[in-house]
């Protein structure tokens, strides 16, 4: 099945609100290996000028997947999952995420391209406070194997 | 971690070396891996599963690579939350045995550019597991004290 190029520049609606835990933070931290207190200490995070312990540079994975499945699941896009591949993941952080965060998390479809028998379709999902300040910009390409205009 | 060699913007200087680090994963990592970033994709923990649909063996997440890459460079700055950037390309698999040894990621960077306005510095990685390279395009962008 091809994927769908009309979904190039559609917005589906933001996913429930995430709200950030300082246990998920640390949690995560330790899943990667991550030794610095800034993820576990919050009087280690004050030292360095947050407000309560941050999140590692690519926590937003997990919102950014969430926002990313309303898009897959869209029966539209025509993109099926099992033959999904990460192509590519970019972050921008308008500012660490910070726990006790409560983030508003919006998927847009960028591109749709097809790369030999592949569809590429890359996704922007715009993560905001609740007041609609940015805090994290995660682009995501992901390779739909099978699934280009040759298919 | 803050050391004392803690980089600042007005020491580094392009073509500066990020001192290299190797790191161990093995199969209980991509596990715990799995349930923080709530990605249970059965390639990256059932061997049955992942030699099912034709890969070598268990492959570790490409975001697990991505996160481990980063840490060459969150250790070097001193302070996660001043990387204002970060993107990768995914290349190649990182096959994880059911061995004690499991794999490793070697991880290098190097300096490639300076932002007099935003006080910040580009830094190239190199990121490779048995001797193929799993990260293309991959640079991180941080803002120095």
């Amino acid at each position: 099945m091809a994927v769908n190029p009309d979904i190039v520049g559609r917005e589906y609606p933001p996913i429930p609100v995430y709200e950030v835990g300082r246990e998920k933070i640390r949690e995560f931290a330790e899943a990667i290996n991550s030794p610095d207190p800034v993820h576990r200490d919050p009087e280690a995070a004050r030292a360095k000028g947050y407000p309560d312990v941050i999140a590692s540079p690519t926590f937003a994975v997990i919102i950014a997947q969430r926002a990313d499945a309303r898009i897959i699941a869209d029966p539209d896009s025509g993109i099926d999952y099992s033959r999904v591949v990460h192509g590519e993941q970019r972050f921008v952080h308008h500012r660490p995420i910070v726990a006790g965060d409560r983030l508003v998390a919006t998927p847009h479809v960028d591109s749709v391209d097809a790369r030999g028998r592949h569809a590429m379709v890359t996704t922007r999902v715009e993560i905001a406070d609740e007041n609609g300040e940015p805090v994290t910009t995660a682009r995501s390409t992901i390779v739909v194997r099978d699934a280009g205009e040759a298919a | 971690m803050t050391t004392a060699t803690q980089p600042t913007f007005d020491t580094v200087a392009v073509g500066d070396p990020v001192s290299p680090a190797t790191y161990l994963v093995r199969r209980a990592d991509l596990v715990r891996y799995a349930g923080a970033s709530g990605d249970f994709n059965p390639i990256h923990w059932s061997e049955r599963f992942a030699t099912s649909v034709g890969l070598p063996n268990v492959i570790a997440h490409g975001m697990f690579t991505m996160a481990t890459a980063g840490r060459l460079v969150t250790d070097w700055v001193g302070d996660p939350g001043a990387v204002v950037e970060y993107a990768v390309r995914f290349t190649s698999m990182v096959v994880v045995p059911d061995a004690d040894e499991g794999a490793t990621i070697e991880v290098s960077g190097t300096v490639v550019g300076k932002d007099d306005d935003a006080r910040t510095v580009r830094v190239e990685l190199t990121a490779t597991s048995a001797g193929a390279k799993v990260l293309g395009k991959a640079v991180a962008v941080v803002r120095l004290p």
